[in-house]
């Protein structure tokens, strides 16, 4: 213990985080293979996952860039459909889902990054509410567009046709044929190769290297141009190169959630990657703090999991959501009612990162 | 020997507006050199001009004998000016040993993989920046506070932070952009001498722009005072404070 309060804050506080998703790794693994786990709670798992790798990336977009992006599901839809498309494609003669799978998750995020690259170019020239609309723009422009793609194969070869008119206008092979991503109905087909363990390992990989970042060079960089852009140019710092570097990881991870995402379900159409989805992950960000990847963590898991918890309460279940999520805001946001939060719930958590309360009346 | 930094009639305008125009001064290395003048005649816009935040519309200007008009902010960085701003601006949500570690940034380089991989070279280079990083806040006294967020620092000492991190940039021409602006005299005096200070101790060239003439009496050997963009008189200080132009247009009788 006197040995971990020597390390230095930010080291201390990611090794926090790291404890904390890894007592809740152990809790899966101990609470499903013991059989207790309702079917349910085993359904929630990799979208638990999913949602939090989600809230960690658009956290370093959010909190560390300090750029509200509303997109994010658009990149997280690109990793989704890109991953599918690869592993569908390749399902039969890649038989062994042990190497397909990184493969197809990694395929994902790289496309996704692409695209955040492509999207961060005319959009980071823009600030604050001017760009959080683009990105709000650029996903729904995104989902839009896999929502009209038409994927098919035949003996001639590979045909890619946007829109329904340019689908039937297509001359395919019907004997040979073979569609793969039909419009509005999506990809059907992926093979089911997430599990919560893969997802459990994403999430570490993710804060990993987000947290790594942020504690170097880049992520000083990064935050300086966030505190004060002029200063940050004054005193040498490459503006669009370090934005477009934290957009570009924001968006390879949204892309790598995607494809865990996707790989869960039977079958994935882009209407799910609208704007609703943006906004829930713009909210596991805020409530959880913003630059808090801790708090993204706990965050996302307890939205992800409560709606589903409280499927006993039946009609009123989004109710009591959306009460219990104003709850929480409120708390977090009022001075006195966090106190009393911290005092509950911080004991543990702040002899582990070290803060005595008297630094706390300080600051 | 060539001058440190040298501006040959350099100009800009705003549509019809002429906010500098003709500003021909030289600098030699080791100098501290004074611009003032009322509220309003270009003193900021000279820094802007020299920082590349603007570019100017006529003129040129020449550091250590190499022409940068033209050039952006962080090239101009690069090349050896840094400066101080008028509002303090810190990275506020950075610690004290962070706001001046973003000033070693381009000195002290590793990729941004061998960060998130952690690789040798992250923990060797980041250590020797914590050594001059900190080497630099001990000039400054600051080093008991390195843990502390800037903004948590009282005034005077984020004036201090901003000169820091301005030298971690190892520039050749520091830029000062009213200091003093906000202190009570007693903080003034030891800004002086802290001014002084870096002068000597890191060789430094210094252009500040001050309304505090105790200061720019005490400490600056030369003076170019600005009136409506244009030169009003340039010269050793104490000269140029007799000048009956000066005391008219700005000092007052």
């Amino acid at each position: 213990m006197k040995k971990f309060k020597e390390l230095n804050k930010a080291t201390r506080n990611n090794t926090v985080t790291y404890i904390i998703v890894a007592l809740m790794f152990v809790f899966c693994i101990v609470y499903t293979e013991t059989g207790m786990a309702s079917n349910l709670f085993q359904g929630i798992l990799v979208p638990i996952c999913v949602n939090v790798i989600l809230a960690v990336s658009l956290n370093l977009t959010v909190g560390i860039l300090g750029e509200l992006s509303l997109g994010h599901a658009g990149f997280m839809c690109v990793g989704a459909f890109v991953g599918s498309l690869f592993s569908v494609m390749t399902a039969a003669s890649m038989d062994a889902a042990l190497l397909r799978f990184p493969l197809a998750l990694l395929l994902g995020g790289v496309a996704a990054g692409i695209v955040g690259i492509l999207v961060g170019i005319p959009v980071l020239r823009l600030r604050g509410d001017y760009l959080a609309i683009v990105t709000l723009a650029f996903g729904e422009i995104i989902k839009n567009i896999v929502n009209n793609l038409y994927v098919v194969t035949d003996a001639g070869g590979l045909h890619v046709a946007l829109g329904v008119d340019a689908y039937n206008a297509m001359e395919i092979d019907a004997a040979s044929s073979e569609v793969y991503i039909n419009g509005a109905m999506g990809i059907t087909g992926t093979p089911k190769d997430s599990t919560y363990i893969i997802g459990f390992v994403l999430i570490f990989i993710t804060l990993i290297v987000v947290q790594n970042l942020v504690n170097s060079r880049t992520g000083r960089a990064i935050m300086a141009i966030r505190d004060n852009r002029i200063a940050a140019e004054a005193t040498g710092i490459n503006i669009t190169k370090y934005k477009l570097i934290a957009f570009a990881l924001s968006a390879f991870f949204a892309g790598v959630a995607g494809a865990l995402y996707s790989h869960n379900l039977a079958s994935l159409s882009a209407i799910k990657f609208d704007y609703n989805y943006s906004i829930l992950i713009l909210v596991f960000v805020v409530l959880g703090g913003i630059g808090s990847m801790r708090g993204s963590v706990i965050a996302a898991v307890i939205l992800t999991a409560l709606p589903e918890l409280l499927r006993g309460l039946d009609s009123y279940r989004m109710l009591i959501y959306a009460i219990i999520l104003i709850v929480m805001m409120l708390v977090n946001n009022n001075e006195q009612l966090s106190y009393y939060k911290n005092k509950l719930f911080g004991g543990l958590s702040a002899q582990l990162s070290g803060r005595s309360r008297k630094q706390k009346e300080v600051s | 020997m060539t001058a440190m930094l040298e501006t040959k009639n350099l100009g800009i305008s705003f549509g019809g507006l002429k906010a500098v125009d003709g500003l021909s001064l030289t600098i030699e290395k080791g100098q501290l050199y004074g611009m003032i003048g009322p509220n309003g005649a270009g003193k900021t816009t000279v820094f802007n001009l020299l920082t590349g935040v603007y570019k100017p519309t006529s003129g040129n200007f020449f550091l250590d004998g190499e022409k940068l008009t033209g050039c952006s902010t962080i090239e101009i960085n690069k090349k050896g000016i840094a400066r101080t701003f008028q509002n303090i601006r810190l990275f506020s949500q950075l610690s004290v040993l962070d706001n001046v570690k973003v000033g070693l940034h381009n000195d002290y380089r590793y990729a941004a993989a061998t960060g998130v991989f952690r690789l040798p070279a992250y923990f060797r280079t980041e250590k020797a920046m914590n050594e001059k990083a900190l080497e630099l806040l001990e000039v400054f006294g600051l080093a008991a506070e390195k843990d502390y967020l800037s903004s948590n620092l009282p005034y005077g000492k984020q004036r201090k932070l901003e000169i820091a991190r301005a030298l971690a940039t190892a520039p050749k021409l520091l830029l000062l952009d009213e200091p003093a602006a906000g202190m009570n005299p007693n903080e003034t005096q030891e800004l002086m001498e802290t001014i002084r200070f870096v002068r000597d101790h890191f060789d430094m060239t210094i252009l500040l722009i001050e309304h505090d003439m105790r200061l720019v009496a005490g400490i600056c050997e030369e003076l170019t005072v600005l009136n409506f963009g244009t030169v009003l008189a340039q010269g050793p200080t104490a000269k140029v404070l007799k000048d009956p132009e000066v005391i008219k247009a700005y000092l007052g009788e």
